[in-house]
This record gives C-alpha cells, structure tokens and sequence, in this order.
C-alpha cells in the first residue's frame, strides 16, 4: 500500500516537472500578459509610467467609450470587417476550385501545382508587400499593361479608394495556396465507396459533390472558415508595409491591429491600445462561436 | 460512337481543368520571376520592361551585402529561428508528454487550458508582453526574440496527440526494466516521435523565419534586425533602387521557398494534422 502510494505521488511530481517549462513560460508570456493587457484596458497607462499593474490612472471603461467614439478606430473596424466579408470568402472559393480540379482522377501532377500554389504562401509578408509595391506603382507593370488597354495611370496604393482592395488582392493571392492543400488533404480522406455508392445509385457528378464531397468536406470547411477569419481579423503586415506603418492615404488601409499597434507603441497609450485589443478579442470569439453553432447545427 | 463522344467529352475537361490550373499556376508564379528578373538587372533597367540578357547579372546581390550587414541579419534569422525550433520543440514535446501519458493531479485542468489558449490572438498580449521584456531589459536581445516564442500551445497539443497514439506497452516494459520516466521519454518515445516532431521542426522554422511583428517591436538597432525587419528598412530607405531592393526579396524568400520543397512531405502532413482528422 504505502509503495503504491509514493508511486503515485512521485508519478505527479514527475509529471509537473515535465509540465513545469511550459506552464512558466506559458505564465510569464501569456496569462501574466493577459491579465496585464486587461487591467491596463482599464487604465491610462504609457510605458514611461512604471510597474503595468499598478501604475496608471485608473479610469473603468472610459477606453472602450473613447474606442467607439474614435473615427480612426471605427475606420479601422469597418475596414477589417470590409476586409473580413471579403477575403474570406473568395480565398475559400478559389483554393476548393483548385483543390476539386487538382483531385479529379483525370488530372496528374498534383503534388507539382500544390508545390506551385504554395509557394506565395511561404513567402514571407515584407517581400510579398514589396514585390507587389513594385508591380503597382504608378509607373510599374501593371499601369504599363492597362496603359496598352487605353486605362488612364492609377495611383494604386495612393488612392484612398483603391488601397484597400489591393490589399485584399494580395492577401487573397498569398494565402489561397495554404487553404488549398488543407482542402486536398481533405478531399484526399473521403471514402472513395462513398462515391462508387452514389455512381451504381446514378447520381450524377453535380449530385455527388452535392451529396457526397460537401457533407465529407465539412469538418475541412469548418477549419478553414475559422482559421481565415480569425487570420483576417488580425491583419496587420500588408497594412503596415504597404502604407508605411501609418494605414493610410486617409485612413483607407488602417486595420484594428495596426491601430493597436500604433496607439500602444507610436503614441505610447498602453491602455488605450489594450482597450482595443480585448475589443478584437471579443469579436473573435464571438465569431468562432457563432461559426460553431453554426456547423454543430448542420452536422448533426 | 457514344463511346468515342464521351471520350472526347472527357479530354476536353481535362483541356480545360489542365488550362485552369495551369492559368492560376502562372498567376502564383509570375510576381517572384518578375521579381526576380528585375533582381538581376542594373537600376538603370529597373523602371523598363525590357530584359536585357547582356547587362543582367548578381551585382546587386553583392552588393547589397556590401551595404547592408545582411550577413549579420541572416545569421540573426537563423539564430532566432533555430532556438527557438529547438528549444519549443523539446519544452512542447515534455508537456505534450506529461498530458498524454502522466498521472499529475490537475492534468485535465492544464489539457483544458492548452486548448483554450489557442483561442486568445497573440496581438491581445502585445503589449503586456513588450512592456515585460522592456523590464526585463531584453528589447533589441536574442532572448528577447526567441523565449517568448519557446512555448506553443498547437505544438503540445500535437505532440500530445501523437504520444497517445505511441502503444503503452512499450513503456512498461522499459519500467520493468528499472527505467526512470525521463529515460523512457528520452530515448524511446521521443525517437518514436519523429514524424510529428520532423512537421513541427519545418512550420515553426518556416513560421519565426518570416515573422516580422515582433521583431520589429523588439530589434531596434539594426545590428540585431532578422531579415525581415532588415528589409523592411532597406525599403524604406532605398525605395527607387528597385533592382537592389528585389534582390533583398530574393535573399529572405529563396531559404523558406527551398526548405518547403526540400521537406514539402512533412510540411503537408503537419499542416494537415487536426485539421482534417477530428
């Protein structure tokens, strides 16, 4: 008896000297932090001010009040969102489009386009943003190519009207590839029976993509539609590159992140900019939320 | 007759989808050839759309590592990316080791919090976290840029699904034979684990090889700039030199475009890992 016992109790010292580097570094980087970006939400806090948790006025909600009544945070919100509503949807398009064609039995090479497809996606953020700088400045290919087409020159990332899309564009051509191998896996794991079933039942192949690939492809849809929109909510590098750090011309490129960004750390107001840190926050759960209740009522 | 039409039905789908794929091949391709074209070309040729085959050549990369300490911001990327590989690897694997097989009290407390951390955006911890590493004096340090990123909670989480999958007689047997728990994991289990720890070697490398929020919030001086930090100022400092400039896109792209070709078997199944299987 009293054997078992030390070996129970050596197996949980054992076990949280195995858990021991995360959980201390999981709290000096993570809940140490959350707790602090919190309570500093409900601070006026810059960095020069000392300790976080406990320097500061103390001022309740007055940040988050301030937040909805900031045209420059609200700009930003609108233009995630606007960001959001429409990357999301047309990364998740295009990547299913490849990944059905690149699946059909008829078509080979598949591991050499998924190869191809992916590589926008490894790239990293600075060189995407500057190769695109280069391919849409005013006299860059772009204009030179819709010149030939008698379209006046555009002042592409100038334009306040035109900013923003462009950066949807790019992000939209970055990320496609990621979602697409994701989709092929999936695509790659449904039951081949399922289809051979549904071909002696005589459905057609409308109606077995209907029937068979979307119902399989579910849990797939799912993972993608989350990780886009949580990805897009949190939009910072194209933003911040592209416009040189400041979101504009005119607002029309600044993101909730990159508001953060430079509310904490260019005009140094940490609980401002913590304030609208737990507003982002608050939007993605919701959203993840509403997107599981969603499917869970689907599936089931 | 019918025969033969569905057969050219068939081909001519096949034309088609070969066309699709193809046309988006090109499209997800064209901006880093052109890209790099424009690397190779003088700077008096970089405003034109010609390519002068006779005046192209690998000057401006010579260059650029002449003017700008891109040897000391490539050896800082690979620093950074390597420990923090190495060390998140080790830190995740004992952890997802410990949820997967030991019998600590509070297990299912911590395996709970794992999971639900992966819901909180890194940006919510921005800055708490620089205002922690500003005391802590770490800000333009090496620890400043790879212990922060020393614990993942997707990384434990893997590790503890693979563990689990690894048979427990295996260890039983190693405890008869008088093994310690630290052993076992050593030299049994974490050798079985190579799959899922090959996957996360490649995704967090390519992953911290990329970053650049936190890096430029915590390197400062330009000595301690990673290649993506260095880049970003190169451009901003030098934004008609668009030859050069292409050059430096070249230097930070090509190391993370090779290693997903070299590795792309493991990166797919990594990648794919929990997203397709429940």
């Amino acid at each position: 008896m009293v054997r078992l016992g030390n070996a129970r109790s050596d197996e949980n010292i054992k076990g949280w000297l195995f858990f021991l580097p995360f959980a201390a570094l999981a709290s000096v980087f993570f809940f140490i932090p959350l707790i602090g970006a919190l309570l500093l939400s409900f601070r006026e806090y810059s960095l020069l001010d000392g300790s976080p948790f406990s320097a500061g006025r103390w001022i309740g909600i007055q940040n988050y009040v301030t937040a909805f009544g900031d045209p420059t945070f609200l700009r930003a919100l609108w233009n995630t969102c606007l960001y959001t509503g429409i990357t999301v949807p047309a990364k998740l398009i295009i990547s299913l489009a490849l990944a059905l064609i690149c699946n059909a039995k008829i078509v080979k090479a598949k591991g050499f386009f998924r190869t191809v497809y992916y590589i926008p996606t490894i790239t990293s953020s600075v060189a995407i943003s500057i190769i695109f700088l280069y391919l849409f400045k005013a006299d860059g290919l772009i204009n030179m190519v819709l010149a030939k087409f008698g379209v006046a020159e555009i002042a592409w990332f100038y334009d306040p009207k035109v900013a923003l899309p462009i950066i949807m564009l790019m992000a939209t051509w970055a990320a496609v590839g990621f979602y697409m191998v994701i989709f092929l896996a999936g695509l790659q794991s449904i039951d081949p029976t399922l289809y051979e079933a549904a071909m002696i039942d005589g459905a057609s192949e409308w109606q077995q993509f209907l029937n068979v690939t979307l119902p399989c492809l579910k849990p797939t849809i799912f993972f993608n539609l989350v990780v886009a929109m949580i990805g897009s909510f949190n939009i910072f590098d194209f933003a911040y590159i592209i416009s040189g750090g400041l979101g504009g011309p005119a607002d029309s490129t600044m993101t909730i992140v990159l508001y953060l960004y430079q509310t904490g750390f260019s005009y140094l107001k940490m609980g401002y900019a913590s304030s609208i840190a737990f507003i982002l926050f608050a939007i993605i759960l919701a959203l993840t939320f509403v997107q599981k209740q969603f499917f869970k009522e689907d599936a089931e | 007759m019918n025969k033969r039409e569905s057969a050219i039905r068939k081909n001519f789908i096949r034309v088609c989808f070969y066309i699709l794929i193809g046309t988006y091949a090109l499209i997800a391709l064209f901006p880093f050839v052109w890209a790099f074209i424009t690397s190779l070309k003088p700077t008096a040729e970089a405003n034109n759309f010609s390519i002068p085959l006779d005046k192209m050549s690998f000057d401006n990369y010579l260059y650029i590592m002449k003017k700008f300490p891109y040897l000391r911001w490539f050896a800082n990327s690979l620093a950074v990316c390597l420990g923090v590989t190495i060390g998140s690897i080790f830190i995740n694997s004992l952890a997802g080791y410990a949820l997967a097989r030991m019998n600590f009290k509070g297990r299912k407390v911590m395996f709970w919090l794992v999971l639900a951390m992966m819901m909180v955006p890194v940006q919510v911890l921005l800055v708490p976290q620089y205002v922690i590493l500003a005391k802590l004096g770490w800000i333009n340090t090496y620890q400043g840029l790879i212990v922060p990123y020393l614990f993942s909670c997707f990384g434990t989480f893997m590790m503890r699904q693979f563990f689990l999958s690894i048979p427990r007689s295996l260890e039983e047997a190693a405890m008869i034979d008088g093994a310690g728990r630290f052993t076992i994991f050593w030299k049994i289990i974490f050798p079985l684990a190579k799959p899922a720890v090959a996957a996360q070697f490649i995704l967090t490398f390519v992953g911290m090889w990329n970053e650049f929020l936190w890096p430029s919030l915590i390197a400062k001086r330009q000595e301690m700039y990673t290649l993506t930090v260095g880049l970003n100022s190169f451009y901003n400092q030098y934004a008609q030199y668009w030859d050069q400039i292409q050059a430096g896109v070249m230097l930070l792209s090509i190391p993370a475009v090779a290693i997903f070709i070299i590795f792309q078997k493991q990166f797919v199944e990594g990648m794919t890992m929990g997203a397709v299987k429940e």
